[in-house]
């Protein structure tokens, strides 16, 4: 018997004395009807070859291991950066509850979202009724200040019309008439949760700024000098949404955050619990509008969005994920030519540090072999910041990228000497990426908590910088933009660096020579 | 300690009931008048919870419920590890269950096995626009090429599948053909399915049904020879390891487990299952029809037991022993005796720290009340509980078996009811999922998760007692909870005499 009431022996543990051994080895031998061992390891090796990767590229139609989710997840993300917003996913419950769990997993607090649970008879007759019931439900319940309307796959292949529905329910009085229910269609066959943001937060913003579905005036633009700023789909919200506040604090910009989450995912532990906290007011949305310019973090997150602000008469600028020196100081600077405002002594010291700890450190990093993969945007600024560290992004793998995203891509390893053996692979998945790995080995793999299984088969360092973060704490609330956020990222990376030179020579009398005390 | 066990059985179901019209105010009439019918106070010596079940949550509740995609492919397919389960559809289903349900397995992933892995068929515009069966043939095609040591295949559909009338069933045939019998299972999981999970089980019970039993040979059925003693877990989805903390007991008291249903699982297994002496069932919920279904069709006798906490365990190692000669009889008398020093030595130490606890409970298929007993083990009371997706027999059996007296029934309850509920009743520890964990420790209020064991188990048998003895002492008594207020928030505020 393994297990004792002293040290009680958790499931990594137990199963690894000698009686669950044998007993698993005769689980094997006489019920599962295994594979011959040999054929098993012969099957294992062929699929590390290139013969292999043929035949993984040239899938069509299998998709195994995707890096990318459906768009209502981005949608709900989205939504929860409104004041006192409560996301509604009009279709099957099911998809709600596994938007609450994926957020909840990654950042470790509650997640409020509710379902208009459409079954097999709105299937047939639509889901208007539960519409209907849906707003009132909610509304009565939940108390919120708005509700965000998105959808389920299931509602767009019947066909709902949310416009019609939000007003007919206001009629039926589900809502009072005045009470603000955005919406956008958001199907899971179309693109990803990068898509549903967009989505989703150009049906807030045209909600307020075109008149409310036709219930009152569309607003009339009056400049001022505000600017306003969106993050995108990012696992690093909490973190980098406060930064992004700081730095517009030191320069003395006015600036309105649309759908800042960063409250929400960040509620404090003190007997209460906050459904909504934070987020863009209403107000401010509405009043985004006058703002000189929006600013973007995340093109491929904003691509309707952005356009949609530039049609009501503002500048607009979409960056890529910015990490690192110079996509810190180009944000910086086009903060500065947008408003005027000169970049404050703090900053520029602040980039002096992050140079300094670069030149530091980059001995160690120049000339390592990298494989990312992630959201085409996230993808971007990281191969960015690898390349001004004298590192090669080898393999850059984008399941949602798209034939333009590659050709910026391409374009960026062309801009830099050490990105000449680069290639990004839109479109791809992990199982893609695990063919790379074999075929053409990199040093260390960035992506999210899944890339673990690609360090378990290809023996890959996994540095966990995406989304989800589901096997780490925390790490969401550390910022990974502005300069400081280029700190986190690098010493995130030195990190395992220094871990996997001590892993590897730390065999006493045989390799630990090199067990340095000094790295 | 929390106000309920300072309170009479009376005061406690006057409360309750209290807080129960007071929920319901919050609600338009229309849905307080269908609330109302799944929520009450038990009374001892009822056969039932006295709430309506399975039926459909209402839109807009918060419901915590998931679909029948969740239920067949999430419990009952997904963890038969040898096959690969098509997530047929869009990617976002595939991409929320993909490995979050820790169904552990051994097995070289990727490739004699695929438990952790999410595969799809990704679905885009054009295929909802033109159906997707010739994908569904080209995926089916791509998996046999790039994994040709799956044992078969089986198409778990998403929503989309059913509304656009695509024919899986026949894609499902044509492939199984052109791979020489291979096992390929079309499931019609389809998200919007029935009210919940439970439908879900139901179909991909029936699945198993008609296209693995429907479709062993003689080759499958020579694998072994039978002994009398040969046994099948059903509805142990070896979470954290459960199932092996369970057949190892059943081994030891001299049992053979040819098949595990269908955590750690193979499709041999499925195959061999009609050829045990005794089906025995953890969660009944979703795995009953099949075992309804083998007792009809072969003649197997089944029994439920419950391996959660030693007295349930000693309980059911008995029941279990009923069915076969003295000599099992003997054996399982034996295991009871060789853990009772660890049990002993399990409650020596927790006990004390965890007596007069009390818990609220809302979890889904069998724990709502499998798991009171061994919360009673440890001197702790179950004063709430309540199922995702229960039906009138699982109320039945929570009533008959359970429950105490006065205890609060919360059928698939909304967000508000449970934090009105817990906000009131103030319990020592709720057990929920991962939706309602960050909840309720933000209101200052330990928790563990009960689906996923919050990352830790297994929790059945002696061995996972221990761990979860250890877990619940960890949960309520951490020191942390004494920190959610500020000290000062308390503190007498200074005079501004004592200022001077």
């Amino acid at each position: 018997m393994t297990q004792n009431a002293e040290n009680v022996l958790d499931h990594f543990e137990l199963f690894r004395g000698p009686e669950y051994q044998q007993m698993l080895a005769n689980k094997r031998a006489l019920f599962e009807n295994a594979h011959d061992p040999a054929e098993v390891a012969r099957i294992r090796e062929w699929a590390k070859t290139p013969e292999y990767r043929e035949k993984n590229f040239a899938r069509e139609e299998l998709t195994i291991n995707p890096a990318k989710a459906c768009q209502p997840l981005g949608a709900v993300f989205a939504s929860v950066g409104f004041e006192g917003t409560l996301p509604f996913v009009h279709g099957s419950q099911g998809c709600v509850a596994y938007y609450r769990s994926h957020l909840s997993r990654h950042f470790k607090e509650p997640t409020s979202c509710v379902s208009s649970s459409m079954t097999e008879d709105a299937a047939v007759f639509g889901g208007l009724n539960n519409m209907i019931d849906g707003l009132a439900n909610s509304y009565n319940m939940y108390k919120p200040k708005m509700i965000s309307v998105s959808t389920t796959c299931m509602a767009e292949v019947i066909g709902d019309d949310l416009n019609a529905f939000i007003k007919t329910s206001k009629e039926k009085g589900s809502v009072p008439a005045k009470f603000d229910v955005p919406f956008a269609h958001t199907p899971a066959f179309v693109g990803s949760h990068v898509t549903g943001y967009d989505n989703a937060l150009k049906g807030i913003i045209e909600h307020f700024w075109d008149g409310k579905s036709g219930s009152e005036p569309k607003l009339e633009r009056e400049p001022n000098d505000r600017i306003n700023f969106i993050g995108g789909f990012d696992g690093y919200t909490v973190g980098n949404i406060r930064e992004i506040k700081r730095i517009f604090e030191l320069m003395g910009i006015r600036y309105t955050i649309l759908a800042d989450n960063s409250d929400v995912f960040d509620t404090p532990t003190d007997g209460e619990f906050r459904m909504y906290d934070g987020g863009t007011t209403l107000k401010d949305a509405a009043d985004a509008i006058h703002a000189k310019a929006t600013i973007s973090m995340q093109q491929y997150c904003t691509e309707k969005t952005l356009s949609f602000i530039e049609s009501h008469g503002q500048q607009v600028v979409a960056f890529n994920h910015p990490v690192g020196v110079s996509a810190t100081d180009d944000f910086l600077m086009t903060l500065s030519r947008i408003t005027g405002e000169a970049i404050p002594k703090l900053l520029e010291q602040e980039r002096g540090r992050l140079v300094d700890a670069m030149a530091d450190s980059s001995a160690h990093i120049h000339g390592k072999k990298f494989a990312i993969y992630g959201d085409p945007d996230l993808c971007y600024g990281l191969a960015t910041f690898l390349l001004e560290l004298g590192a090669e992004p080898t393999h850059v793998l984008s399941t949602n990228g798209n034939k333009a995203w590659e050709e910026k891509m391409q374009a960026l390893f062309a801009s830099s000497q050490f990105g000449k053996d680069c290639h990004a692979y839109p479109g791809k998945d992990l199982w893609h990426m695990r063919s790379l790995l074999f075929t053409e080995p990199v040093d260390f793999l960035i992506g999210n908590t899944y890339g673990k299984y690609l360090e378990r088969d290809t023996g890959t360092p996994l540095i966990r910088i995406g989304f989800p973060v589901f096997d780490r704490h925390h790490h969401h609330r550390y910022p990974v933009w502005g300069y400081q956020g280029g700190m986190n990222v690098l010493v995130k990376i030195l990190d395992k660096i220094f871990e996997e030179i001590d892993k590897n020579t730390n065999v006493v009398g045989k390799t630990d020579y090199s067990f340095d005390i000094i790295r | 300690m929390s106000l309920a066990s300072t309170q009479s059985v009376a005061e406690i179901k006057a409360r309750n009931k209290e807080l129960i019209d007071e929920v319901l105010k919050v609600y338009p009439e229309k849905t307080a008048k269908r609330r109302a019918k799944h929520l009450n106070v038990h009374e001892a010596g009822k056969s039932d919870c006295g709430v309506k079940s399975n039926l459909k949550s209402i839109p807009g509740v918060m419901t915590i419920r998931g679909c029948a995609y969740a239920g067949s492919k999430g419990v009952v397919w997904g963890p038969i590890k040898d096959m690969i389960h098509i997530s047929h559809g869009p990617v976002g289903c595939g991409q929320y269950s993909w490995g979050s349900r820790r169904n552990y397995y051994v097995g070289t992933t990727g490739i004699d096995t695929f438990g952790t892995m999410q595969f799809t068929s990704d679905f885009q515009e054009k295929d909802i626009v033109f159906g997707g069966d010739k994908k569904l043939a080209k995926v089916i095609d791509e998996i046999q090429d790039l994994f040709p040591l799956n044992r078969g295949i089986s198409i778990q559909s998403e929503c989309p599948i059913g509304l656009i009338g695509d024919d899986i069933e026949a894609v499902s045939r044509v492939k199984s053909k052109e791979y020489d019998g291979k096992t390929i299972v079309p499931v019609r999981c389809e998200g919007f399915r029935g009210v919940s999970q439970s439908l879900g089980h139901h179909i991909a019970n029936d699945a198993i049904r008609d296209w693995v039993f429907d479709k062993i040979t003689s080759e499958t059925e020579r694998r072994f020879e039978p002994t009398p003693y040969d046994v099948a877990i059903i509805g142990d989805y070896n979470i954290g390891g459960d199932a092996w903390s369970s057949r190892i007991l059943l081994e030891e008291m001299g049992l053979r487990v040819i098949a595990q249903w269908s955590g750690d699982g193979s499709l041999a297994e499925l195959e061999a299952t009609p050829k045990a002496k005794l089906n025995i069932l953890h969660c009944y919920r979703s795995m009953n029809y099949i075992s309804r279904h083998m007792e009809e069709k072969f003649g197997i006798p089944w029994c439920e037991y419950n391996f959660f906490g030693p007295s349930k365990i000693a309980e059911s190692l008995r029941k279990i022993a009923s069915f076969f000669d003295d000599k099992i009889k003997e054996e399982a008398e034996r295991v009871i005796v060789k853990y009772q020093p660890l049990m002993d030595a399990v409650i020596a130490k927790y006990r004390p720290r965890l007596e007069g606890k009390s818990v609220m409970l809302f979890v889904g298929g069998l724990r709502p009340r499998h798991v009171i007993g061994a919360y009673e083990d440890l001197g702790m009371e179950v004063i709430g509980t309540g199922y995702e997706f229960g039906h009138n027999d699982d109320y039945q059996r929570t009533a008959q078996h359970y429950v105490k007296d006065g205890t609060l029934i919360y059928d698939d309850v909304t967000g508000y009811e449970f934090e009105r509920f817990v906000e009131k009743i103030q319990p020592d520890l709720v057990g929920s999922g991962i939706k309602e964990k960050y909840v309720f420790q933000k209101m200052g209020v330990p928790f563990r998760q009960m689906h996923s064991w919050d990352y830790s188990g297994p929790y059945h048998g002696y061995d996972g007692f221990a761990i979860f003895a250890r877990d619940m002492d960890m949960a309520i008594n951490s020191p942390i909870w004494k920190k959610t207020r500020a000290p000062w928030k308390d503190a007498p505020r200074p005079s501004l005499m004592a200022a001077e």
